[in-house]
């Protein structure tokens, strides 16, 4: 009874959302303090029935309910405890699920907030947000049901879970990266509200904001524990590999990166106000591609996925029916925004300017990359081709350094105009961090990297600039600004440790026999022995490597019930650089093919991004956040009336 | 000129040499980086290039996968399971999913013996995983 409980509890939240849109848009449209009253109730209503609907999902996983088809397919009686726990959402059906419990999530918190807002505005964003989930849940009832019983036959054991996702980092990179991509979904109604009542001021970017850095923290902690468990998992040592389902993480990410910067200009300086709503619309469109571009299967990805392409045309009507109305208004009512902007020379807002053209530039390019395979295929009648990294790094690494080069200089320039004077000395701050990065770079190492050491040294220009600032500032620093050091100082230590990985990386292949002995890169890496190991749900081998007095154990394992071999790479991970030893097959004679790696700073690059998402949560905590709902609270109960936001636009 | 008007032009021509700028080196990367893809019956019938990065796929023939007596050399056949087959051969470690009987993809260049000598080689992650330009292929089994 318990699954059949749960479904129904998911199509009593598709009655919220129903209801949720209707009363939402109603309000909008009238300002009834009932309707938003409604709004509320729903909004809640949905989050609660969901969550225990997923939470009974996770029961049926915990007790091996195995008639649930869902269940079945992906977990078997002997996958540990907390594997079962996180295969709720570990395979397509379950993760949708997840999908529209975070969106309830994220609604029930804007709901939460609401009163602080205008009626009509509050009204909008509900409205937009109970469409999106009516869409995500009308789906999930029709086309991607978990809770579908397999009777009357029950199976006494499942298929599995499917073996790459049985890892750590796997059990929290899909919940974050869902968190990320339908935060998204609050900047998009934001902006739908915006268009709808016509008013985008200080106020409306200021509302905007928290939700936007929230959703785009999560993201980038997403993106980056995908990077981080492609690299031990996959066993190539690689942590990026422009793969479609890597690259629709990180279209919505550039969007969201851009909208954060646009919208601190649309805060601060009336200006770029039309641009941030088709910012807001493209990062939650960009999300929704997304989805749709892995889990249709148009696209050859390295990512296990379930194809069904009945599944992908119903995520792309999802995408049409929530895009093509939003920019249709976006394109009727983009005229009435007005910006006000004046600016000349070296400025912040030029600065920013240059920000956005980088960043959608590049962003541009990694779609037309993403999807060229598809539109060649359509053009040429069925040939097929795809596009190759270098291609990407052609076009991408360019548009990053000049992205560096100008976050150095972000923390001196000012509104308007900047004297000459504050960019000259930052320009021998640049001299030195390089000539400091090179003078490293020889004492440590036998190779010279030069394009690396000049990309580490720009990065560090980055942080000597921004700490220096601080140091100006001493105290005086909001935690706005401070998140947005953070940030800033992630992204450069992020660039240091993929430019001196990408140059230093040191790597072999061998083929070894225990007693083995590899020289690489000054150390010896001695193959002491193999033996075999045994898991619950898998066998294996375990090799044993000597690297000076270091240990590294690197494993293959064949899980049992899918008959799928992994490569747990064995790593010995400093600050300064990994020790990188993978496993390949056995081979007839008794010896292994094994890969070696020496990978200098190769963990800066997540480190970076933990860095980043730290400040954007530190922004999301900005006390002038909290003022300004006070602020409005206090108005409203003075005037008695739900005031116009524009009224507090230059509060 | 208003500063209006002014910044209007700037914001204006930045789009403008934005576009053409993504536009030019996009088709300039393009020409140098599409690989096409081919089947095996393709290749048999001397389709594919010679000397160009292509990429290529089909299962696995059983008993088919050779290691080298002392490099870690490795090579296979790959097959439509409609009578073309083609060997490739690698120099490198395997995939921990590749095995007999699996779809695979596999990146690099067709020497003028007819051996494609692969560099980079794809198995599937999943056994509900196909690469999609081996659609074909299963659907034929």
């Amino acid at each position: 009874m318990i699954p059949e409980f749960a479904h129904f509890l998911t199509c009593v939240a598709f009655v919220c959302t129903v209801v949720l849109t209707l009363a939402g848009f109603y309000t909008g449209k009238t300002q009834q303090v009932s309707g938003i009253n409604i709004c509320r109730s729903v909004a809640s209503l949905q989050f609660v029935v969901l969550l225990m609907s997923f939470g009974l999902l996770m029961y049926s996983f915990l007790t091996d309910d195995f008639s649930v088809l869902y269940v079945s397919q992906n977990s078997t009686v002997e996958l540990p405890w907390y594997y079962k726990f996180s295969a709720t959402w570990g395979a397509h059906e379950g993760s949708f699920l997840f999908w529209t419990v975070v969106t309830a999530g994220w609604t029930f918190l804007v709901a939460l907030k609401t009163k602080s807002l205008s009626m009509d505005m509050g009204g909008y964003v509900l409205g937009v947000m109970g469409a999106v989930n009516t869409g995500f849940l009308a789906y999930l009832l029709t086309a991607s049901n978990p809770f579908l019983r397999l009777v009357p036959s029950v199976p006494d054991s499942g298929a599995d879970l499917n073996v790459i996702l049985q890892d750590i980092g796997l059990i929290i990179h899909p919940p974050m990266l869902s968190i990320g991509y339908v935060g998204f979904s609050v900047a998009f109604a934001f902006a739908i509200a915006a268009l709808l009542t016509g008013r985008i001021d200080a106020t409306w970017a200021r509302w905007s904001r928290p939700w936007t850095h929230a959703a785009w923290a999560f993201l980038t902690v997403g993106i980056a524990l995908g990077s981080w468990w492609a690299y031990y998992e996959l066993g190539w040592g690689g942590w990026w590999f422009w793969d479609p389902a890597e690259n629709a993480s990180f279209m919505p990410w550039l969007a969201g990166t851009a909208l954060i910067h646009s919208l601190s200009v649309t805060e601060k300086r009336g200006a770029f106000k039309s641009w941030t709503v088709l910012l807001a619309i493209l990062a939650f469109g960009l999300s929704l591609t997304g989805g749709f571009l892995i889990r249709s299967g148009v696209l050859t990805s390295v990512h296990a996925f379930a194809i069904d392409p009945e599944r992908g045309l119903f995520l792309l009507a999802i995408l049409v029916t929530l895009m093509v109305p939003a920019l249709v208004l976006f394109a009727v009512r983009a005229s009435t925004l007005k910006s006000r902007i004046q600016y000349a020379g070296v400025s912040r807002e030029l600065l920013l300017l240059l920000n956005n053209a980088l960043l959608v530039f590049a962003l541009v390019n990694v779609l037309i990359f993403t999807i060229y395979p598809l539109i060649h295929e359509w053009i040429s009648g069925g040939e097929l081709t795809s596009i190759g990294p270098p291609y990407f790094n052609a076009v991408f690494v360019p548009v990053m350094l000049f992205l560096t080069a100008c976050l150095a200089i972000t923390p001196i320039v000012r509104w308007k105009r900047t004297p000459l004077k504050l960019l000259k000395n930052a320009l021998i701050l640049l001299g030195l961090s390089v000539a400091f990065v090179i003078l490293v770079g020889l004492v440590l190492s036998d190779q010279f990297v030069i394009g690396a050491l000049l990309v580490a040294g720009l990065a560090l220009w980055v942080i000597v600039v921004h700490i220096k600032e601080v140091i100006r500032r001493r105290t005086s620093m909001s935690l706005g600004i401070t998140g947005m050091f953070t940030a800033h100082i992630g992204f450069a230590v992020a660039v240091i440790g993929i430019a001196i990985t990408t140059g230093y990386t040191s790597s072999t292949e061998e083929r070894m026999r225990v007693g083995d002995t590899v020289e690489l890169n000054d150390r010896t890496y001695e193959f002491l022995n193999i033996e075999d190991i045994r898991g619950p749900n898998y066998i294996g081998q375990m090799g044993t490597f000597k690297v000076g007095d270091i240990y590294v154990y690197p494993e293959r394992r064949e899980y049992l019930t899918r008959q799928t071999i992994t490569t747990e790479a064995g790593i010995d991970g400093r600050i300064t650089r990994d020790l990188f030893i993978a496993l390949g097959e056995p081979l007839p004679d008794g010896s292994w093919g094994v890969r070696i790696q020496e990978k200098p700073l190769v963990r800066w690059i997540w480190l970076g991004a933990f860095i980043m998402a730290l400040g954007g949560i530190l922004a999301v905590m900005d006390a002038r956040y909290r003022k300004l709902q006070r602020r409005y609270l206090q108005a409203k109960f003075h005037s008695d009336d739900a005031l116009p936001s524009s009224a507090l636009a230059t509060s | 000129m208003t500063p209006v008007r002014r910044n209007r032009i700037v914001v204006i021509s930045f789009v403008f040499v934005g576009a053409v700028l993504t536009l030019t080196t996009t088709i300039f990367a393009l020409q140098d980086n599409m690989q096409f893809f081919y089947l095996p019956d393709q290749i048999v019938n001397g389709e594919a290039p010679e000397d160009k990065r292509i990429r290529a796929g089909g299962m696995v023939v059983a008993g088919s996968i050779r290691h080298d007596e002392d490099q870690l050399l490795v090579s296979f056949e790959l097959t439509d399971m409609k009578g073309s087959s083609f060997p490739v051969s690698y120099a490198g470690i395997l995939p921990g999913l590749f095995a007999e009987g699996q779809g695979t993809v596999v990146t690099g260049t067709l020497d003028s013996k007819g051996v494609f000598q692969a560099d980079v080689v794809l198995a599937k992650h999943d056994e509900q995983y196909m690469p999609p330009e081996l659609d074909g292929l299963h659907a034929s089994q």
